[in-house]
């Protein structure tokens, strides 16, 4: 594309998570003084590739070279010292102490062993007056607003002497100024000979700022191109190809007359879900698409009880249901699989049995004490008909794969029918097996009568599952889509809030 | 559904765990040594105390080994399940103090029966305080309960103005010197609470809910679990188990000290760590704890009985310590 030297290549660089081929042999080259921009859609593996640049991942196969030689980073220390940082939405800033202290953490330089106050700030002076930046030396980093945080991040970075800085959607939580002020940052580290990778969800950002664009899918790069040659819908019409094929279980439409089994009215949390309504009639699958952060899991959490929610009520058969607590979601006949089965969902060292029954115990208790037979009975009839593989039910969650271990998190929420059915991410980190026995299974489920809320992040998923989806942006639900205009093109355009035209050539 | 299925399926089901299957193997090994690590350690010590020493196995011996573990088993017990449900209680020690001293004020008034019940009964007041604290408080269970043991203890000292209290009626005395099949009570009151902790633990909701509390917390809320009141219930079993093992004691030598038990806390928690209790929660049982205060009180005994000096009884003692949390430690780092 230019004949810029090459500053850092990636040859065949691969890395798979459990089930999930997160990056498939990406070979990638950045050039000295340029921004480089890195889109696609929620897992196409950009912020693995970001983050096996700055050691923090490791990848599975393939090289990393550094000016034409391999280099190996066993920890991020070692990304550093080879001038590779990395600033991420999640600041690593440790908000109790100073910004000085913040921007020489780790590269304190200290002669005998004692940091010198007095060569910190003329260092840091000599930082603010290279960046323009203006942040008091002694505030503490937890006072400042994020926008000045990811200054301290890039001050951070080129205390260090950082040739190459990765910036994974740095602008999330910016102010239209504030990202305008970054950019001109980004611009200027630029012309000192500064390598940025941008990775962003805000594809006109990118393209107003970027030099190259990449475009990733499903672990792979699709498209590799100049930003002036390229369209926030060239990106997304890349970023959509379907890329694998799955036989996804046929829709089944319910009956006109099915009722609403379920709905949820004004649910708001403030700031993160803003009067959020949904409704979800028996036998319907109702999908909720949006990018990480648009508030999708936020608004399930604050409908199981799971958090607490400012406003709003829960409805089940035109009823309204008191929902202040999991517990009450559980009686009431509300079931969730969380987002993350190893933090919310499941015990990792307790056998499957006492992960399946824990919400339903209770029935299973005889004058006081456990009936450990009929439990041992039910969990086996409910693993058999999920297919799910075990050595014995007795068998400790931590030992399964993640299919299996995703399967007992349904076990454990269909082992006594619910009305209704909220699947957040109900195949992250499972195998492609795995994952088309779920989607049968939920679809199964629809077809006898339960209603089903589903959150996906896969858009194959979503939308191949649901019979409607609702887009969420910034908490609020933005777009609904059902029938013909149930497809990619559309709910991503709505996901990533891009105003341009349909391309008419395009059918997903 | 009781042997692994390997169809193809199944096989590409476990094939993406390439990093757990290759840990397999030695994942297995320590947890194995984890698992029943204990039971080894008790039966070759045991053995080898039996060869070598002529005395260990006399009635004499084993009755007084199991006399003086009592208390420490039966705070071990409530301790286990503040481990199990997450938590951690410092404060058994202070606990076990105020207890005894209490009965003994209250023995000339209440008489035997009753001012012994009052001190039992004062370590449930404790814990629940504790378990309020950690729960509603949301204060760390170790700082909490550091903090309350200062407290309880002052309190003893207070209550005592430093001096002890002896108390005269006999009556007093018969629950820490009287025995069953010529067993003292000690003993029989640690089986018999342990047995029916034992059985909560495995035979009822409240057992599972302290597993989940201690193994995923979020999962365990997330399934209706009141976890705080889980919590709050281990602390107020762990008080209690605490004053009845210091009644127990101010019974023995009828006299109520505010300096009991001081440092008791920590062979209570060696015990159950030992045994395989996890520092970490969600994992363990009572036998473990059990067998966790025989296995140090049979150490000590060995080395008086072998005539060591019993100074490298403790250094003995601290190795198996951590040895106890490595293997823990070390067991759960593939999960």
């Amino acid at each position: 594309m230019s004949a810029r030297p090459r500053r850092i290549e990636l040859d065949e660089i691969a890395k798979r998570f459990g089930g999930v081929q997160a990056v498939r042999g990406v070979t990638l080259g950045f050039d000295e003084a340029s921004i480089v921009g890195l889109v696609g859609e929620n897992g196409a593996g950009k912020s693995t590739l970001g983050k096996m640049l700055a050691g923090v991942v490791h990848p599975d196969s393939g090289r990393i070279l550094i000016k034409g030689e391999e280099v190996r980073f066993r920890s991020p220390r070692d990304a550093l010292r080879q001038g590779i940082a990395v600033i991420t939405q999640e600041l690593s800033i440790i908000p109790k102490r100073s910004a000085v202290e913040n921007v020489f953490l780790g590269a304190e330089q200290p002669s005998l062993g004692f940091v010198s106050k007095s060569a910190l700030a003329k260092r840091y002076a000599a930082l603010a007056e290279l960046t323009g930046f203006a942040i008091e030396p002694d505030t503490l980093a937890g006072e400042l607003r994020i926008a000045e945080q990811i200054r301290i991040e890039i001050m951070r970075a080129l205390a260090r002497d950082a040739r190459v800085i990765v910036m994974d959607e740095v602008t999330a939580s910016l102010t239209f100024d504030e990202s305008e002020r970054l950019f001109e940052i980004v611009r200027a580290l630029r012309e000192r000979g500064t390598t940025v990778i941008y990775i962003s969800h805000f594809l006109d950002e990118v393209l107003a700022l970027v030099d190259d664009v990449h475009v990733m899918r499903d672990g792979a790069l699709v498209k590799s191109s100049t930003a002036s040659a390229e369209t926030p819908q060239s990106l997304v019409n890349a970023m959509v190809g379907r890329s694998f094929d799955m036989t996804l279980p046929p829709k089944q439409l319910p009956p006109a007359d099915a009722p609403v089994v379920f709905a949820a009215r004004n649910i708001t949390r403030r700031g993160i879900v803003n009067d959020v309504s949904v409704s979800v009639r028996a036998g319907e699958i109702v999908g909720i698409a949006g990018l990480i952060g648009s508030g999708r899991s936020e608004f399930v959490r604050a409908v199981f009880g799971a958090d607490k929610r400012d406003a709003g009520i829960i409805e089940l058969l035109g009823k309204p249901v008191k929902v202040k607590s999991p517990g009450d979601a559980v009686r009431a006949g509300i079931a969730m699989v969380p987002e993350s089965r190893k933090d919310d969902g499941l015990m990792m060292r307790r056998s499957i049995v006492e992960n399946v029954t824990l919400p339903h115990i209770g029935s299973f208790t005889r004058a006081g004490f456990l009936d450990k037979r009929d439990e041992g009975t039910k969990v086996a009839e409910i693993t058999e008909r999920l297919d799910l593989r075990a050595s014995s039910v007795r068998a400790p969650v931590g030992a399964l794969s993640g299919g299996n271990q995703q399967k007992v998190l349904f076990a454990k929420w269909l082992l006594r029918a619910p009305k209704v059915l909220i699947a957040d991410e109900p195949t992250r980190g499972v195998d492609v097996a795995a994952k088309l026995q779920i989607y049968e299974l939920i679809a199964d489920l629809a077809q006898q009568g339960l209603g089903v809320l589903l959150i996906s992040s896969e858009l194959e998923e979503v939308i191949g599952l649901s019979h409607r989806v609702l887009v969420m942006r910034d908490g609020r639900i933005v777009a609904e889509f059902a029938g013909d205009q149930l497809d990619r093109q559309h709910v991503m355009q709505a996901a990533f809030g891009a105003q341009v035209e349909p391309a008419p050539e395009l059918v997903a | 559904m009781n042997e692994v299925t390997q169809s193809p399926q199944g096989e590409l089901a476990l094939a993406p765990q390439g990093r757990l299957a290759g840990l397999f193997p030695r994942k297995l090994g320590i947890s194995v040594v984890r698992e029943y690590g204990i039971v080894a350690s008790f039966i070759a010590v045991f053995l080898i105390l039996a060869f070598s020493s002529n005395v260990f196995l006399t009635k004499t011996n084993v009755l007084n080994m199991l006399d003086q573990t009592a208390p420490t088993g039966i705070m071990a017990v409530g301790g286990t399940l503040v481990f199990i449900a997450g938590g951690f209680d410092l404060s058994i020690g202070a606990v076990f103090a105020i207890s005894g001293v209490l009965a003994a004020k209250a023995a000339p008034s209440l008489g035997p029966s009753l001012s012994l019940a009052l001190g039992a009964l004062v370590g449930l007041g404790f814990g629940v305080l504790n378990g309020l604290l950690v729960t509603i408080g949301r204060i760390n269970a170790f700082i909490a309960t550091l903090s309350t043991q200062l407290v309880i203890r002052g309190l003893a000292v207070a209550i005592t103005s430093g001096y002890l209290i002896v108390v005269t009626n006999p009556g007093f005395s018969h629950f820490g010197q009287g025995r069953a099949l010529g067993v003292t009570y000690g003993p029989w009151v640690w089986l018999i609470f342990a047995l029916c902790a034992g059985v909560m633990l495995s035979r009822t909701s409240l057992g599972r809910f302290i597993y989940a509390s201690g193994g995923n917390q979020e999962a365990a809320r997330l399934s209706g679990v009141r976890v705080p009141l889980v919590r709050a219930i281990t602390f107020a079993i762990s008080g209690f188990s605490a004053s009845l093992a210091g009644v127990l004691i101010a019974s023995r030598v009828s006299t109520g000290q505010a300096d009991a038990g001081t440092g008791i806390e920590f062979t209570v928690i060696a015990g159950i760590v030992i045994g395989g209790v996890s520092i970490f929660g969600g994992e363990g049982a009572i036998w473990r704890s059990v067998l966790g205060v025989l296995l140090l009180t049979m150490i000590g005994n060995g080395f008086n009985l072998l005539g060591i000096n019993p100074i490298y009884s403790q250094v003995f003692q601290g190795g198996i310590i951590l040895l106890a949390v490595a293997v823990d430690s070390w067991s759960r780092r593939s999960t």
